[in-house]
């Protein structure tokens, strides 16, 4: 049997990839595809306890997670075509609209 | 004093009053009198003085002998206070009145300083004919003649001071008369100062006078002394005597402040007669005979003034012999017969020293208004050199000059003799060196006045033949009080005329009560120098020096008058150093007088350089740098403070400016560290727990 840690390892890793690619890239579509590098390490981190304990909830809520993931790109893409139509980017760092 | 006092005794403190009220009359109004009435008004008030003067000296000697001491209190002056003795004695008092004193002593000068001084006044009529001022010169005249009268009548060492500085004040004042005159200013000045240092000494006399005896009044100095039991020869007494003598050289001329006297020859003439001849000159005398009663235990001091005494007459005959100004040579002669008179004090015949003061009076004032007459009728030429047969322009002139020439050199009978005869007759007695010193004086005495006859009166004129005498020379006012003169000037040593020749020698008699007798006088031996052979042998012997001196002014000026020039060249150097007063003048210029000026310089330097430096441009710079400091506090402490707050809030801001980016991967960023931050928490809690549960 594989130990859980090396699930747990791994979904960190996901995580904080995800985590720095969301922080620091300009491109908002690069920052959706973070975000759902964290919602999928979130997943192995759910399916790797599932598997440990023998209870099939965690994977129920993986669906879930799933389900959510893509509803949320979908909006979210929806929001930057929005967006890019009005100000004709996709620059992160160019979308300071809540500044004073 | 009893009630029953006669009216010129107790009124006596009224006499100086007289001159004062016309010299006070003269401050106010004397400008705008008429010559005619400040010289009526002048002379008046001293006339007044000196007639009241003799109603009191009747008075006085209707009072029997023992018991011719009045003293008459004005008012309470310097009020008494306990003063602990210095030779710890019991408690003395301190204290003064504005008292006056009347005896024989002070009425003697009374009737001198008056009766001379009214006589002046009148010659000075005819004098300043002619001169702008004269309300100043016979305000300042009678203002002298008011402070000598309270010089000598003054009943304590106080009132004596005020009229001593007031002499010497008054003497200023005239000597600079013309004050318009470098040279009489400088002199007046140096008259002044020099005068000043001898009062310094006199008045630490007057303190130590009182530190030591416990008074100040004449009366009460020999009950003092006997109640003290004083050894003679006390160190006190020794100093109190010394420092009123040095007071003494100082306002009579006498070495070292002799000085001045030359010098004050600047004035108008009647000022050189009656102040420097007659009567301020004469107050160092005076003092010195008034306190005798302290000198007399004090032998140290009088042989001191003895021998400065017969020096200073010896000094200033030698200087008196090669000047060429008729006023210098009766300047020079002042000093000397001064000299003699503190001689006479200075072997303990105060009275003779007294005798020949008054008859000095008489032939010395005389003979500085014949020169006055001399002078205005050259037109103020006083060179002996440019004069010469004026006898026959100034017929009175010239025998007046002759009966005082006569009486200064001291030729019998005139006043001279006798009272020269008196001083030499008490020397012999007690001090041969000192005799010696006065003998040869006395030749030179004759000397020198003869060599001036002869130069002024005879002989062929020098210059001036087709000068014509000007009214101004001849006045009347000049001719007759010249005229009393002379007659006092023969007949005024007939008072004191000595026994050894018949007489009674009646002014020492009048005067012992309060001045002593000379002290060998007292018993005259049979035999020896005391007795009347041998004072006779030395009267014959001074007449035959005399007569030798005269007969040497005689040749060596009407006979052979190219001898003075040769016996000049012959003595050279010492001739120049007695032409120039032994340099005694230019020592204290170089010493004193450039010292001084030096100070004065340096202290000028000072107060440019340091003063003016550091306190006043020190203080402009300490001003400046305050100032600037203070823009340094306002611009950086003050405004600092208050852009710090605005600094302050700019890096506030600028921290947290990065919560408000309007950046959405700002925000996530915050979100992240703050659940990093949260989670690490936590777990280092539960880590920790988990440590202290495992203890």
């Amino acid at each position: 049997m594989i130990p859980v840690s090396h699930y747990l390892f791994l979904s960190l890793a996901l995580f904080a990839v995800g985590v720095v690619g969301v922080l620091t890239r300009r491109n908002v579509i690069i920052m959706l595809m973070s975000i759902e590098l964290i919602l999928n390490a979130v997943n192995i981190n759910l399916v790797a306890f599932s598997r440990l304990y023998g209870s099939v909830d965690g994977q129920v809520f993986a669906i879930f997670v799933i389900a959510d993931a893509a509803a949320e790109a979908a909006v979210g893409l929806g929001i930057i075509l929005a967006f890019f139509r009005n100000r004709k980017t996709i620059h992160a760092d160019e979308m300071d609209l809540l500044k004073w | 004093m009893t009630a029953g006092t006669p009216f010129f005794l107790r009124e006596a403190w009224l006499v100086p009053l007289f001159p004062l009220a016309t010299a006070i009359a003269m401050l106010f109004v004397g400008r705008r009198l008429s010559r005619r009435a400040i010289e009526y008004a002048c002379c008046a008030s001293v006339l007044v003085a000196f007639l009241f003067s003799l109603g009191t000296f009747a008075q006085l000697i209707a009072l029997p002998t023992g018991h011719r001491t009045i003293v008459a209190t004005v008012f309470e002056w310097l009020p008494a206070a306990p003063v602990h003795l210095a030779h710890g004695g019991g408690l003395g008092v301190f204290g003064a009145e504005w008292a006056f004193q009347i005896d024989p002593l002070s009425v003697v000068m009374l009737l001198i300083v008056t009766g001379v001084g009214f006589l002046v006044h009148v010659y000075s009529i005819g004098y300043m004919d002619g001169e702008s001022g004269l309300y100043r010169y016979f305000g300042f005249m009678n203002l002298f003649v008011f402070m000598m009268l309270v010089l000598v009548t003054a009943a304590n060492l106080a009132v004596m001071f005020v009229g001593w500085e007031g002499v010497g004040l008054c003497s200023y004042l005239l000597i600079a008369f013309h004050f318009k005159k470098r040279a009489a200013a400088d002199a007046a000045k140096k008259a002044f100062v020099v005068n000043r240092v001898g009062d310094a000494a006199f008045l630490l006399g007057i303190f130590a006078t009182s530190a030591t005896l416990g008074t100040i009044r004449f009366e009460e100095m020999a009950p003092a002394l006997a109640a003290g039991h004083f050894a003679v020869g006390n160190g006190a007494l020794t100093a109190i005597a010394l420092l009123l003598f040095a007071g003494a050289t100082g306002k009579s001329a006498q070495i070292p402040l002799f000085v001045w006297l030359p010098d004050a020859m600047e004035g108008p003439t009647p000022v050189s007669a009656l102040i420097h001849a007659a009567t301020m000159v004469t107050a160092g005398v005076y003092i010195v005979a008034r306190t005798s009663v302290i000198f007399a235990m004090a032998p140290a001091a009088l042989l001191v003034v003895a021998l400065i005494g017969a020096l200073t007459a010896l000094a200033a005959a030698s200087m008196a012999v090669v000047q060429t100004d008729i006023k210098k040579v009766l300047a020079y002669s002042t000093i000397s017969q001064l000299g003699y008179m503190f001689l006479a004090c200075g072997v303990g015949a105060f009275a003779a020293g007294i005798f020949h003061l008054m008859t000095h009076a008489f032939f010395k004032s005389l003979l500085f208004l014949a020169a006055g007459s001399v002078i205005h009728a050259l037109a103020g030429e006083q060179d002996l050199r440019k004069m010469g047969g004026l006898a026959k322009k100034l017929p009175v002139t010239y025998w007046v000059s002759l009966v005082a020439a006569l009486a200064l050199s001291g030729v019998f009978p005139f006043a001279g003799f006798l009272s020269k005869d008196l001083i030499l007759g008490e020397a012999y007695r007690q001090n041969v060196l000192v005799w010696v010193i006065g003998y040869f004086t006395a030749g030179m005495t004759a000397f020198y006045t003869f060599r001036m006859i002869f130069l002024v009166f005879h002989g062929e004129p020098r210059g001036h033949e087709e000068m014509p005498v000007p009214a101004h020379a001849k006045h009347r006012t000049m001719m007759v009080p010249m005229i009393l003169l002379a007659v006092l000037a023969v007949t005024g040593g007939w008072i004191g005329w000595p026994e050894a020749l018949g007489g009674s020698d009646r002014l020492v008699h009048f005067l012992e009560p309060v001045i002593g007798t000379p002290n060998a006088m007292r018993v005259a031996p049979v035999h020896g120098p005391g007795s009347m052979g041998g004072q006779l042998r030395l009267m014959v012997l001074s007449e035959l020096f005399v007569a030798l001196g005269i007969f040497l002014a005689w040749y060596m000026y009407v006979r052979r008058t190219d001898l003075p020039g040769v016996i000049a060249r012959r003595l050279g150097k010492f001739h120049e150093a007695v032409w120039h007063g032994y340099y005694v003048n230019a020592f204290y210029n170089a010493v004193f007088v450039s010292g001084v000026k030096k100070l004065a310089l340096e202290l000028g330097a000072f107060d440019r350089h340091v003063i003016d430096g550091v306190g006043v441009r020190g203080t402009a710079w300490a001003m400046r740098a305050a100032s600037r400091a203070a823009g340094w506090w306002d611009k950086w402490g003050i405004d600092g403070t208050v852009r710090a707050g605005a600094v302050g809030a700019q890096v506030v801001g600028a921290l947290t400016r990065y919560v408000q980016t309007g950046r959405v991967q700002a925000y996530m960023l915050f979100i992240v560290a703050g659940l990093v931050g949260f989670l690490g928490y936590y777990f280092y809690l539960a880590h920790h727990l988990a440590a202290h549960a495992m203890r």
